[in-house]
């Protein structure tokens, strides 16, 4: 690829990329969000068109003016959020928008008889070769995230692709299942195929790839070999500048007990057991990381406290400053507002439960207050809520071209920012937050630890569930290990290692048994 | 007395209108596009047909049947298509919300056919407010060659009029065509999930164009039926009735699956018509709660199919929303 530039009205997405990507390697594409990784390849697969710039492909120039073309040329990519029909069979998806026959090429006529069966026995093949595991008649409704993106690359394979791009393919995987995929592109690259991934994993482009090349902003800034690099390099190129990989972890001052949940027991709605008798407490001016194998009742653990999940046994004591306690568990979240007890919650569901995506910055912001009187009694105040998204603009530095933009349109580390900064607004005694950094990008990443640390330091009670455990040991004060809804363990960040923490994740107790 | 034989053929003559009304409609809903303008549809697509055909009766030549029967459906279809096409250029590529798009076409259906079925009546000056194009039904009631021969099964099998066999067979091809071929394929595709089918290379407003329009054209022939060959070739101004959105109601109740619209359009029609065979002399008021059966009947099946909450027998996912391919 050369001299390419793409623009998005005024916003400049790719200047002037040079990119070579050669035959049976794997290339990992590394950016920041926002960085213009997943726009240059949409250009290479035909979703958008270069304003400027050349595609060679084996030194030929070419023009790839539809995803069809971009197909024909051998190129597929795999998008982050899946393009699959969910009443269709893994079989009926992998073939849609193909015209020709995939032994005579010859067309196959709009309204004679489609041959699934000859689709499924080519499929399988595609899978024997690679070691997927794909069962072409299973609806894709009745499909897990990971046998989804198989489908999706077995598509790709299907239609004859040597040039594979996959765009955070890992993001929505859990860590046996990313084993698994990076097993199927290495064998690819044995195939001779040629294989991008785009990622903001460090540890992944360290695991897979043989180059790395980087963007930033829009352009490219260089490749490296990924042997002869390290964390550190790629991370000062994606940045610009030196970033310290290390979070802070100020002391933690005037500790006193906050929240003190007793033997909190709570049933889904299908009656199974998500959390039993759990018992801990969150200290103020602390950070107690939560970690745990996802699904293990991290996401109940903290909806209970929000008052948002229906609690079978247990207590949730939260101690104010003077001493007296008050029983969360019995009241709901409107209760609990009213007590003027001041929880913020992160939900891990930033546009399901914690923004609504098609409002703008300012009514988001309404969200947290437009049950306080307005000036005005059964008026809202609007005034409130737009000097408070002003600020966490500022202060935050949320990209966004206005405060009336939908907050779906922002990018993943914004959306991120604006919930923040919404909860902290409040000034709450307790921050909740789940899988803060999903999603995000180192920099925006390191913000929110920032800005987590903060609200230590201010004497906030802060509960992070994280899903990285390094961010974890360095983060937090002290954390609590769940292990299937039971409390494994509660260690101390500072003394406890990785190894240990892991144990805990997959075994009571951390005792290796047999 | 109530008899099968006699009760029958009039429910299945009923229920042509509906499922061609349905098979129309399910088209149009495969494709992501909930038309309620069907009923307007039906009642543009009779009312050009009538027209059509009144000159042509009227145009003072011998009445040849076959051109006779042509040119109502002609017109009938063009007059469909030009509201297809209105449908179309609002919901695909103007983006226009497509509830209030079809409601509006079902007003001024309905409106129109009754304008130009007044004129008409005005021209013939006639003492009814009907308009009678007997020859034209005539030919269009021609019935199978081999039909009343075969005693009561031949009654209940051959006696219907040839469109009648004409509409079954497009409502078993529609099912073959949406089910066992690529481009019924790709039309699902499109209807419910249309950025992955513009992903796999397929034209959408292409295929949204050509499904909306050819289904109202079958609906509209869904109309013309009921004037010529149920009505014998009279219209009357609201004559045709809340048929349309009882064609609508259909589509969920064979669950978007043509080839079932078939015998569940038999017992709508056998449920429309039920009142006419209740005991003389029963009290007014059981009438119309007899009337209401067929839409009884559609709660039931919604209700089934919600409780039931197969991913087969859901609308399709992406019914009722534009798509344009650079929204986020």
């Amino acid at each position: 690829m050369r001299n390419i530039t793409k623009t998005f009205g005024t916003i400049t997405a790719n200047k002037n990329v040079d990119l070579d990507i050669y035959r049976g390697e794997i290339l990992s594409l590394l950016g920041e969000n926002g960085s213009g990784k997943t726009t240059l390849m949409n250009m290479l697969s035909g979703i958008y068109f270069p304003d400027e710039g050349e595609i060679y492909i084996d030194g030929e120039p070419v023009v790839i003016s539809s995803p069809k073309v971009a197909s024909d040329l051998g190129i597929g990519m795999i998008h982050q959020h899946f393009k699959l029909v969910n009443v269709f069979t893994a079989a009926q998806n992998i073939i849609l928008g193909i015209d020709q026959d995939s032994e005579n090429g010859k067309k196959i006529k709009g309204f004679s008889k489609l041959d699934v069966e000859k689709a499924s026995k080519k499929i399988r093949e595609i899978c024997d070769l690679y070691g997927f595991d794909v069962d072409p008649d299973q609806k894709v409704y009745d499909m897990s995230v990971s046998q989804k993106q198989t489908v999706e690359i077995v598509k790709v394979l299907y239609k004859g692709a040597d040039i594979l791009i996959l765009d955070e393919p890992t993001a929505v995987l859990t860590p046996q299942e990313t084993e698994k995929l990076f097993a199927v592109l290495r064998n690819m690259r044995e195939d001779g195929k040629t294989v991008v991934i785009i990622t903001h994993k460090l540890h992944e482009v360290e695991a897979i790839s043989d180059k790395v090349a980087i963007l930033r902003k829009g352009e490219y800034i260089g490749t490296l070999i990924t042997k002869e690099t390290n964390a550190q390099e790629m991370t000062n190129m994606m940045v610009g500048r030196e970033v310290k990989l290390n979070i802070d972890r100020p002391e933690p001052h005037d500790v006193k007990p906050r929240i003190k949940v007793k033997g909190l027991t709570v049933r889904s709605e299908d009656g199974l057991l998500k959390l039993d008798d759990v018992s801990f407490t969150a200290n103020t001016g602390e950070v107690l990381g939560i970690a745990g194998i996802s699904g293990c009742g991290q996401k109940e653990l903290l909806e209970a406290i929000a008052g948002l999940q229906p609690i079978e046994k247990g207590e949730i004591i939260y101690v104010e400053d003077d001493g007296t306690e008050t029983n969360l568990a019995e009241l709901s979240d409107l209760e609990i507002d009213a007590k003027g007890v001041s929880l913020a919650f992160v939900p891990e569901d930033r546009l399901g439960m914690g923004l609504v995506a098609s409002m703008d910055l300012v009514d988001n912001m309404m969200l947290r207050s437009f049950r306080r009187k307005g000036k005005i009694a059964g008026f809202t105040d609007r005034k409130t809520p737009r000097d408070l998204a002003e600020k966490v603009v500022e202060e935050l530095e949320v990209v966004t071209p206005s405060l009336e933009t939908p907050v779906r349109r922002l990018s993943g580390g914004n959306v991120q920012k604006v919930l923040v900064g919404r909860e902290i607004a409040m000034n709450p005694t307790v921050l909740m937050s789940a899988y803060a950094v999903r999603g995000l990008d180192i920099n925006a990443s390191y913000i929110i630890y920032d800005l987590v640390n903060q609200q230590k330091e201010r004497g906030v009670a802060v509960i992070f569930v994280g899903e990285d455990l390094d961010v974890l040991l360095e983060l937090s004060d002290r954390i609590l290990v769940l292990c299937g809804g039971k409390v494994s363990g509660i260690v101390d960040g500072r003394t406890a290692d990785k190894n240990g923490v892991g144990l805990l994740m997959t075994k009571l107790g951390g005792e290796a048994v047999g | 007395m109530f008899s099968l034989v006699t009760f029958l053929p009039r429910a299945i003559v009923q229920s042509i209108p509906l499922l061609l009304g349905c098979v129309g409609e399910t088209l149009n809903e495969k494709s992501g596009s909930l038309n309620l303008g069907i009923p307007g549809v039906m009642y543009v697509g009779a009312i050009s047909g009538v027209i059509g055909s009144f000159m042509y009766e009227n145009s003072g030549g011998t009445f040849n049947p076959v051109i006779g029967v042509i040119i109502p459906i002609i017109t009938c279809m063009l007059g469909a298509l030009m509201m297809g096409l209105i449908f179309c250029f609002l919901t695909v590529t103007l983006r226009a919300n497509q509830n209030v798009t079809g409601l509006a076409m079902t007003t001024f259906g309905v409106g129109f056919g009754n304008f130009f079925g007044g004129s008409i009546i005005k021209l013939t000056g006639a003492e009814v407010p009907s308009i009678t194009l007997s020859a034209t039904s005539k030919a269009f009631k021609t019935t199978l060659p081999f039909a009343g021969k075969a005693g009561a099964i031949g009654e209940l099998l051959f006696s219907y009029s040839f469109m009648t066999y004409v509409a079954i067979i497009i409502a078993i091809f529609t099912a073959y065509m949406l089910n066992k071929t690529r481009t019924g394929l790709e039309l699902r595709a499109v209807g419910e999930n249309p950025a992955t089918a513009d992903a796999a290379g397929i034209n959408i407003n292409r295929y949204k164009y050509f499904s909306i329009c050819i289904g109202c054209m079958i609906a509209g022939i869904g109309g013309l039926f009921y004037v010529l060959d149920y009505a014998n070739g009279v219209w009357s101004n609201d004559a045709f009735g809340d048929r349309g959105w009882l064609a609508i109601a259909l589509v969920i109740f064979s669950i978007w699956r043509p080839n079932w619209a078939i015998w569940e359009s038999i017992l709508f029609g056998g449920l429309y018509i039920l009142y006419l065979y209740i005991p003389t002399g029963t009290n007014f008021a059981m009438k119309e709660i007899y009337k209401m059966l067929p839409y009884l009947v559609t709660i039931i099946m919604l209700i089934a199919i919600s409780l039931r909450n197969k991913h087969e027998n859901q609308p399709p996912e992406a019914l009722g929303l534009p798509y344009f391919r650079e929204d986020r």
